[in-house]
């Protein structure tokens, strides 16, 4: 498969198959963390590293370890290993893999590169429990994603976040002298605005891949 | 202890209105919108979601005096996301269309943040009954928002109202064929994300106007 196919599947990720306009994954952070443009790309940036990081360890986990057959490799002949499915397990499995992951890049930044660290470092935390991560791993087992295109969408989903989170800081950002109905402001505002986005977004699904 | 005393009673209605886990918290609107196409669907989320949250509770209440406060964060994560395992087991064994629709949102029940806000804010510090009351209230709570946004959705986008049952949900509602031939048309915007949005950011409106919660921009 050629160039064309990652980059129509990654064209996808980043704004047919939003991860958060479409999907309404990662929407928590999403909403409490774009008050201020600086803070979005903070942590738009730390949710693109660590999908980029996360997608293919768990495709590799899924593959040899939890999928069906996929234990075959221990012993090709015996076709007991055939059999054994451990794919619920898939759940406890990845969401460990995705907090361990959290935890090393934030301690390989704070050793290699100060400034990121200074810039990501308390988003990082934050980051394990935000659902687009849980979700770019079950999205890859469920699409049956072979390794690169794994990453390749992983990647793209994570470029999808941070386009998405940095439109709507700077919409709010321009917001904060408008006359909102005093219940409306905040959260209630922020989830109209997020819709009249993904309605915006909605216009890629026109593009023919 | 009466079960049913003031204290209690309030533990399970504040989270209905005055602390709603998703309106007035903000926790927990992932998994809340994308359930929300159908009124079955999101009627089974607000199962699943009552009973993870509920014996999540139970359980870390329970282990409260033995979770060390350092590794407390993964403890938690391994106890819901086995609940969840269970749940997401249940439904692909019984309700196998229900469970091929919900797709990966019932594992996202892990990442859910009103059972790790709650298993972190109030069960870690509470005896197992209240933190089984507080469980129920949260997930009533959610529950209300997500059925509320779905029978908007599924009423006006795709004209029916869904019950769930084993198969493929039980129509309750049709709108009648003399309203469409009057020129009447569903909405489709609603059953696309952007609907999601608008609908939600509505209730949350309309809870807080109820309320009284303003919020400092």
């Amino acid at each position: 498969m050629g160039l064309e196919h990652y980059l129509s599947i990654f064209t996808k990720a980043v704004f047919i198959e939003n991860m958060v306009l479409a999907y309404f994954l990662g929407l928590c952070s999403f909403l409490a963390i774009s008050k201020k443009i600086d803070a979005a790309a903070g942590i738009g940036m730390a949710v693109v590293v660590v999908l980029t990081i996360t997608a293919p360890i768990n495709w590799f986990i899924y593959e040899f370890l939890l999928g069906k057959g996929a234990l075959q490799w221990i012993n090709p002949d015996n076709p007991k290993f055939a059999e054994i499915d451990l794919s619920f397990l898939k759940l406890i499995v990845f969401i460990s893999v995705i907090a361990a992951a959290v935890q090393l890049t934030e301690m390989f930044l704070e050793r290699f590169s100060q400034s990121l660290y200074n810039s990501l470092g308390i988003f990082l935390p934050l980051i394990a429990v935000n659902c687009s991560i849980l979700g770019g791993s079950m999205f890859m087992v469920e699409r049956e994603y072979f390794l690169l295109e794994t990453m390749v969408y992983g990647f793209g989903s994570g470029v999808g976040f941070l386009l998405a989170i940095l439109a709507l800081a700077s919409v709010r950002y321009r917001l904060r002298y408008s006359n909102i109905p005093p219940r409306l402001r905040g959260v209630g505002m922020a989830m109209i605005l997020t819709g009249l986005l993904s309605m915006a977004f909605m216009a890629f699904s026109g593009i023919d891949l | 202890m009466e079960l049913f005393d003031s204290e209690s009673k309030k533990i399970v209605s504040d989270p209905l209105n005055v602390n709603n886990p998703i309106s007035l918290q903000v926790l927990g609107i992932c998994s809340a919108l994308a359930v929300t196409i159908r009124l079955d669907q999101a009627i089974i989320m607000t199962f699943a979601v009552i009973f993870v949250l509920c014996s999540s509770n139970v359980v870390i209440s329970l282990l409260r005096d033995y979770i060390p406060n350092r590794v407390r964060i993964v403890i938690m994560l391994s106890v819901i996301a086995s609940l969840v395992s269970f749940v997401d087991e249940v439904l692909q064994a019984y309700m196998y269309n229900m469970s091929k629709q919900l797709s990966v949102f019932v594992g996202l029940i892990v990442t859910n943040c009103i059972i790790m806000g709650r298993a972190e804010a109030f069960a870690i510090k509470h005896g197992p009954s209240k933190a089984f009351l507080d469980g129920l209230g949260n997930g009533l709570g959610y529950g209300m928002i997500i059925i509320v946004v779905s029978f908007f959705r599924e009423l006006f986008g795709s004209g029916t109202l869904t019950l769930p049952d084993g198969g493929a949900g039980y129509v309750l509602f049709q709108m009648p064929d003399w309203l469409y031939a009057a020129g009447y048309e569903n909405i489709g915007l609603l059953v696309l994300s952007p609907g999601a949005f608008f609908i939600l950011g509505f209730v949350i409106w309309m809870q807080r106007e109820m309320v009284g919660l303003e919020e400092e921009e």
